[in-house]
């Protein structure tokens, strides 16, 4: 017996390989004209890996204090050896993450992959990415620069104008009246443990659910395979399917690889508390369509304060967009026409406003 | 539980009751509020009345007067109303008796009169400190030794009095925008008679300076950039003591703001030299109101050089000033490479910061080195230049490395892609080869 068959059944003893591997050989995903949108999960996954081990590295040198984070990730991108490679790649991964997380989202949507049984995969989903959004609201402060320092002085006033509960959640967030030192070790706190670890559960949960209840596969597809089911086809995930998985990730670290290389991510100058805030102030461009929206509201809607009836309709936008499975009927009909067409009302909206938002200044 | 009241041939309720206490109440109140308005009203208006101006902002000039000008001046906002100059009796509506003498009517007040009268109010330090314990009290002491001064006490009634320059009836504080001597607004007021050919005749002195005064570096920095303390006429001749600065004092007035600049020049030889020569410190390469942004042309013998208006080829004088331009430039020509370097280092993206902070401390010796020019000692401006020397020259190796690191990334970069498109189609290739022969498997097929 050979090393490997010999660890094959030290293995098949222990853990129950055989079905295991039976359980991988057997495992589908659906073959349609639509199948290559359920790369995006993947790929998130992977940049989310990616976003991992660069994290651990960069926690290396990188220290939380209002007086040592800029020159420690200064010293990140000038002295340590492809600390520069391992910082942009960082910066540009969560980027693309969010893109991602938002692509899987939509497609998710538009594919109707959300309904009956797989409203709590939805559900766990809708939660990743508000995960995958705070990693980058976190994210965004610790070089404590100027740009970020300002920003999140913008993005935490706005939780602040939540009536009753609003105040509390600033001081929450900002550990204090306003953005401080204390700020940056909270944030560092969220970004490094709190939320990774809430991220690997749900991610844990979300696989769980994609695993059991399967691929979901488009009702237009659907319906064509009932009436020609000979048409029906599937392709084996491990290995073809990961296989190309695979190739679109080692796609995605050349794209990594080329930005890190040609745009390395900026430092900025230094955070400077008693500054005024400098002209241009303006969040990542995933929370620009918010952003720009208050911007354009007037101060007063009737009697109620235009920021704040913004912050309320984003949150019962929010609080609706992750409950939709429950509210689609889960066949053809006006409402889920209806459904279709806030989707893309919502999706236009975005990107208009994103750009607008770029545009305008 | 409620009582009723018999009331004429009616009942009231207790709650009508109530209603009628409060009237009776409101209408006490009203009665009263009113009887002492009917008795303040009369007092009122023999306080503010001013017949004066009922009358002369009708008049057209020279007897009008705006009211609204004179409501905001510093003296109406005071409280003081005409009297207070011209005497005479506001609060009579009878013209002959506002302006009778036993009124205490002044009338037109002559120019040679008017330094005096403001002083018995400006030069009174107890009666002006109730209106501002800060307020100065020598300014006629000090117009007494002004030229202006001088030349009133001697009869001539051309020369600039205190409402020449402050008005007479918009008086505004110094820092109103709107007054004649705000900072900004001085060079003007002076203007107003020094740049007056005809005003100006009998004087025979320049009219040239505000035409000048308006090219310089200090007008820039007054109006362009707003610097309030930037130095305007007054600041160099003095307000209320105006007079042209001696020889002996130009440094002194310089160097109330260019401080090491004087301090230098005091220690050099330039000195003494020029007070022998009769040249007026600062104002011999700089000129005065014309002054323009130095430039280290000034130094050397080149073009446009000041110092070959006396030195010539072959003395000391001449050979320091150009080994000093020449080591200005030096230093200059080396800050520039490397911020040219560390610039496009920069835009490539590459992180320089700390470079460009070391940078600003050359630029630091560069200024400390055209300062040190004015103490005409070449072997302490050459001390400042190698120290910035030393700084451009660790820059630029920054701005090498930075290139250099430029270089090496993106030769990674390409390596590093030609390696994943080598496996991206290796993979292709893999996964065709696996699949040939295969068109997705079908549930029927694995059924």
């Amino acid at each position: 017996m050979g090393i490997a068959d010999g660890l094959r059944q030290w293995l098949d003893e222990r853990f129950g390989w055989h079905e295991i591997r039976a359980f991988i050989e057997h495992k589908t995903v659906p073959l349609h004209r639509y199948s290559y949108w359920y790369f995006l999960g993947g790929m998130t996954l992977f940049l989310f890996v990616i976003q991992v081990l660069t994290g651990i590295l960069l926690l290396l040198y990188y220290r939380p204090s209002a007086n040592e984070a800029y020159e420690s990730v200064q010293y990140i991108m000038t002295q340590v050896r492809f600390g520069w490679l391992i910082r942009s790649i960082h910066s540009w991964s969560a980027n693309l993450m969010v893109f991602t997380a938002a692509a899987h989202m939509f497609s998710v949507f538009f594919l109707k992959s959300y309904r009956k049984p797989r409203e709590l995969t939805w559900l766990s989903g809708m939660l990743l990415l508000f995960l995958v959004l705070g990693f980058g609201f976190s994210g965004y402060l610790l070089p404590w620069n100027t740009l970020s320092v300002f920003a999140t002085k913008v993005g935490t006033d706005i939780p602040g104008q939540i009536p009753v509960i609003g105040k509390w959640i600033l001081v929450f967030l900002r550990g204090g009246e306003d953005v401080t030192g204390a700020t940056l070790t909270r944030f560092f706190g969220f970004h490094v443990a709190v939320l990774p670890g809430i991220a690997t559960l749900m991610i844990g949960l979300h696989l769980l659910l994609v695993q059991r209840f399967g691929m979901s596969v488009p009702p237009g597809v659907e319906e064509e395979w009932k009436t020609k089911p000979l048409e029906q086809r599937e392709m084996r995930f491990f290995p073809n399917f990961l296989l190309r998985e695979l190739m679109a990730w080692y796609v995605a670290l050349a794209v990594l690889g080329g930005l890190a290389a040609l745009k390395p991510w900026e430092l900025g100058t230094k955070a400077d508390l008693f500054a005024s805030a400098p002209p241009g102030i303006r969040p990542e461009w995933y929370f620009m369509f918010m952003f720009q929206t208050l911007r354009m509201l007037p101060a007063k809607v009737g009697f109620i304060d235009g920021e704040l009836l913004g912050v309320l309709c984003f949150g019962a936008a929010f609080l609706v967009w992750t409950l939709l499975p429950f509210f689609d009927p889960g066949r053809p009909g006006r409402l889920q026409r209806l459904i279709t067409g806030i989707g893309f009302f919502a999706l236009a909206y975005v990107a208009v406003m994103t750009m607008y938002a770029y545009v305008a200044k | 539980m409620c009582n009723r009241f018999k009331v004429l041939d009616g009942i009231i309720t207790c709650s009508e009751r109530a209603l009628h206490s409060a009237a009776r109440v409101a209408l006490h109140a009203f009665v009263f509020v009113f009887s002492i308005l009917l008795l303040t009203v009369p007092t009122l208006d023999a306080q503010t009345k001013n017949s004066c101006l009922d009358c002369h902002s009708k008049l057209d000039a020279p007897l009008g007067i705006e009211e609204e000008q004179f409501s905001s001046s510093i003296h109406a906002q005071k409280g003081m109303n005409c009297t207070i100059c011209h005497g005479g009796d506001p609060s009579s509506d009878d013209m002959e008796r506002a302006m009778s003498k036993a009124s205490g009517f002044k009338g037109h007040i002559e120019r040679a009169q008017i330094p005096s009268l403001c002083a018995k109010c400006h030069s009174d330090a107890a009666y002006m400190r109730g209106f501002d314990p800060l307020l100065r009290t020598d300014q006629f002491s000090e117009y007494q030794t002004s030229m202006h001064g001088k030349l009133l006490a001697k009869g001539d009634t051309h020369v600039a009095v205190c409402t020449d320059c402050h008005t007479m009836h918009n008086i505004r504080p110094p820092n109103d925008p709107e007054s004649s001597v705000y900072p900004v607004n001085v060079a003007h007021t002076c203007a107003h008679c020094h740049a007056d050919e005809n005003y100006m005749k009998q004087y025979k002195i320049p009219i040239n300076q505000f035409a000048l005064y308006s090219t310089s570096v200090h007008h820039d920095a007054l109006t362009v950039r707003g610097d309030l303390s930037a130095p305007t006429c007054s600041t160099c001749h003095g307000s209320h003591g105006a007079s042209p600065p001696g020889v002996a004092s130009v440094q002194n007035v310089c160097s109330t703001c260019h401080v090491f600049q004087g301090q230098l020049f005091n220690s050099g030889p330039h000195k003494d030299i020029f007070s022998a020569m009769g040249l007026p410190g600062c104002i011999t390469c700089h000129s005065n109101h014309g002054i323009q942004h130095p430039t280290d042309a000034m130094i050397g013998t080149g073009k446009g050089a000041v110092c070959t208006n006396c030195h010539t080829e072959g003395d000391a004088g001449y050979t320091a000033a150009g080994t000093m331009h020449d080591e200005l430039e030096k230093l200059n020509d080396a800050i520039h490479t490397s911020d040219e370097i560390l610039s496009r280092a920069e835009k490539a993206g590459m992180e320089v910061g700390e470079a460009k902070l070391a940078l600003a401390a050359a630029q630091d010796n560069l200024t400390k080195a055209r300062v040190t020019i004015h103490s005409v000692r070449p072997e302490a401006v050459d001390q400042e230049i190698k120290a910035g020397l030393k700084v451009t020259d660790s820059t630029w190796q920054e701005g090498l490395s930075a290139m250099a690191e430029l270089k090496y990334r993106r030769e990674g970069l390409l390596v590093s892609i030609v390696a994943i498109v080598f496996v991206l189609i290796a993979l292709g290739l893999f996964i065709r080869r696996m699949e040939s022969g295969q068109t997705g498997v079908s549930k029927e097929s694995r059924q």
